[in-house]
């Protein structure tokens, strides 16, 4: 007779399995604690900060970035980060929206076949090699010829490098959002007589429009984030006074003074000019949060519907 | 009464070719392509002018020096600084990240993939927290990896050491391992793993013998990808504090330094007035380094990933 027994594999079968499923569960909960101990982190550090500063939040509003003379106004980091993030958006989003739209609804199969892994490459270029080109190439050849800024580095030229880096990740959910259009739609546009121009403009953008959206919210959270480009080119690298929102002056950006927060001697001094690289880091990381769980609000959007 | 002209069929018919067949040009329609075309090809152009930038300010350097640039250490004299020190650091920073992220992540994915009920509510938490880490900034790992493993672990990594800052990288590209195996392992056809439960096999078994080399392909490509982003970030190291100035030697447990970190400082450095070549041709050089690495890693997983599949289609 045939028992349960005879079907349950041997005993060394079985260890072996109850083993594996430990092994792999246990790696997926790693990549939960990687999560709490970001936060925990940041959020001990930033405690540890606003200890020092004997939670006097009149010095987070004190005009200028100059960690050391105790002054730590959020509004500087924070408007250069708008501002480098916002001249991002202006460059990534027309460049980076026209070649998704081009290559999802125009380009014929050989020329995708080539312009697809060109821009994968360009995503693929790290972006302390795109900070070296716009202090190099971008600042003094483009942008100060047009703009005539006082300097060379400022947040006009950081925010073309930053925007540089997120033309591809912009391109690539785009041309996702659009290819998931289903061609129902086009043929059914086509079918009523209607060009290409309106099939595109009218049916296909409006129907992929939440995934765009999600492409868009993605991007701001990567050029927000973005560093080295911020550091090389932005003007100010780690302190500086307030000034202004006009992209041509020199800024700092979030992730400008959190670099510096670690540079030269403070390290090894501490107190609130290094503890501040906590705090300033729990605020990046809880907007970058924000921004990306929206997006994927949207992105599981598009997917559900179609 | 009245009659119709005879002709009036063909005026009819006529009318409606020329309606249907008229060569009215479609000046918005083109307008819109020209548009794209113009912005398709400024980003391609991008490429072009960050490579011919790299390439045209390192020539001189590297055909004086050629090998010797890249088997110098770092140091203050931009006629003999070389980018060994962070070729070293860079390569180890791979190997960490290939040994740490590599299989910490496949597993986690085939745990996800194979083995989680994908309905429940602790599945859906980690996939979640698992696109979110994709999206966190990479200098906030580093603020994760200065604690983590250069303080609370300093026993093991020695503080500010190249396993400090190899480990962070594996943190860093965890997220994208595991994101880029999960989409391997599902496009594994189910009748597969039914045919291998059918003969008996168990979980493990399918997954090992039937599930991951199927999906090999796509797991590698997700690999070598992930080891080309943590060669060519730079920010994490900053903050766990990488060597920007002297580095007599190098060593796994001892300060380090790597590539992108050379040229994020030899682009601001000024060029010293008694020097034959300048900083900036110096880090010119060392992007060039950098990108050949970080290029042929995508160039490669691209073209793996096409081998494979074409030899799947012949088997």
């Amino acid at each position: 007779m045939l028992t349960v027994a005879d079907l349950q594999g041997s005993s060394k079968q079985r260890n072996r399995e109850r083993t594996m499923r430990v092994v792999v569960q246990g790696a997926a909960v790693v990549t939960m604690v990687v999560s709490v101990l970001i936060f925990f982190v940041l959020a001990r550090g930033a405690y540890t900060f606003l200890d020092e500063i004997d939670w006097d939040f009149a010095v987070l509003s004190d005009l200028g970035w100059f960690p050391r003379r105790s002054r730590f106004d959020l509004r500087t980091i924070l408007v250069g980060s708008v501002v480098m993030g916002g001249v991002a958006m202006v460059v990534a989003v027309p460049f980076g929206l026209g070649a998704a739209i081009y290559l999802s609804e125009y380009a014929p199969a050989r020329v995708r076949k080539v312009v697809k892994p060109v821009i994968e490459v360009l995503a693929g270029v790290p972006s302390v090699i795109v900070g070296y080109f716009v202090v190099r190439f971008i600042a003094p050849e483009f942008v100060s010829k047009i703009f005539d800024p006082t300097h060379d580095r400022n947040m006009l030229a950081a925010g073309v490098g930053i925007g540089i880096l997120v033309i591809p990740i912009m391109a690539s959910v785009s041309e996702d959002a659009l290819r998931s259009v289903p061609n129902s739609l086009r043929e059914a546009s086509y079918g009523i007589g209607a060009r290409k121009i309106n099939t595109v403009l009218r049916i296909v953008l409006p129907a992929a429009v939440s995934g765009l959206v999600a492409a868009f919210i993605i991007a701001i959270s990567r050029a927000i984030g973005e560093t080295m480009v911020a550091v090389m080119a932005g003007g100010f690298d780690g302190s500086g006074p307030y000034s202004g929102a006009w992209p041509t002056n020199p800024g700092l950006t979030m992730t400008t003074a959190m670099t510096n927060a670690v540079g030269g001697t403070d390290q090894d001094v501490g107190g609130a000019p290094f503890q501040v690289l906590f705090f300033v880091g729990l605020i990046l990381f809880t907007i970058t949060l924000l921004l990306n769980v929206i997006g994927d609000r949207f992105v599981n959007r598009i997917r559900q519907q179609y | 009464m009245f009659t119709t002209p005879a002709t009036a069929g063909e005026h009819a018919a006529a009318s409606v070719r020329a309606g249907l067949t008229r060569q009215d040009r479609d000046v918005a329609g083109m307008a819109m392509l020209a548009t794209l075309l113009f912005t398709t090809l400024v980003t391609l152009f991008i490429l072009v002018a960050l490579l011919a930038q790299v390439i045209g300010e390192s020539s001189s350097l590297l055909g004086e020096r050629g090998v010797d640039f890249v088997t110098s250490p770092i140091g203050s004299d931009p006629d003999k600084i070389g980018v060994w020190s962070g070729l070293y650091g860079s390569i180890f920073i791979g190997v960490f990240v290939v040994l740490v992220a590599i299989p910490l992540g496949l597993a986690a994915a085939i745990y996800l993939e194979e083995y989680a009920n994908a309905k429940h509510r602790l599945t859906r938490l980690i996939m979640v927290n698992i696109r979110n880490l994709a999206g966190v900034p990479a200098v906030i790992y580093g603020v994760l990896g200065f604690i983590l493993f250069t303080q609370w672990l300093e026993p093991v990594t020695n503080g500010q050491s190249v396993i400090a800052a190899g480990l962070t990288m594996a943190l860093l590209v965890l997220p994208i391992v595991v994101i880029t195996s999960m989409e391997a392992i599902r496009a594994v056809p189910g009748s597969l793993r039914d045919a291998g439960f059918g003969v008996g096999a168990s979980r493990w078994e399918v997954t090992r013998d039937h599930v991951l080399p199927y999906a090999a392909p796509g797991i590698l490509t997700g690999t070598v990808l992930s080891v080309a982003r943590a060669l060519g970030e730079a920010a994490p190291l900053i903050i766990i504090g990488a060597i920007t100035g002297l580095l007599p030697e190098t060593s796994l447990t001892g300060k380090f330094t790597a590539i992108p970190i050379l040229i994020y400082q030899w682009t601001g450095r000024p060029k010293p007035p008694n020097s034959e070549f300048a900083f900036t041709e110096s880090a010119a050089a060392a992007g060039l380094v950098l990108l050949v690495i970080v290029l042929v890693f995508n160039a490669s997983a691209v073209l793996l990933r096409n081998r494979f599949e074409k030899s799947r289609v012949g088997s």
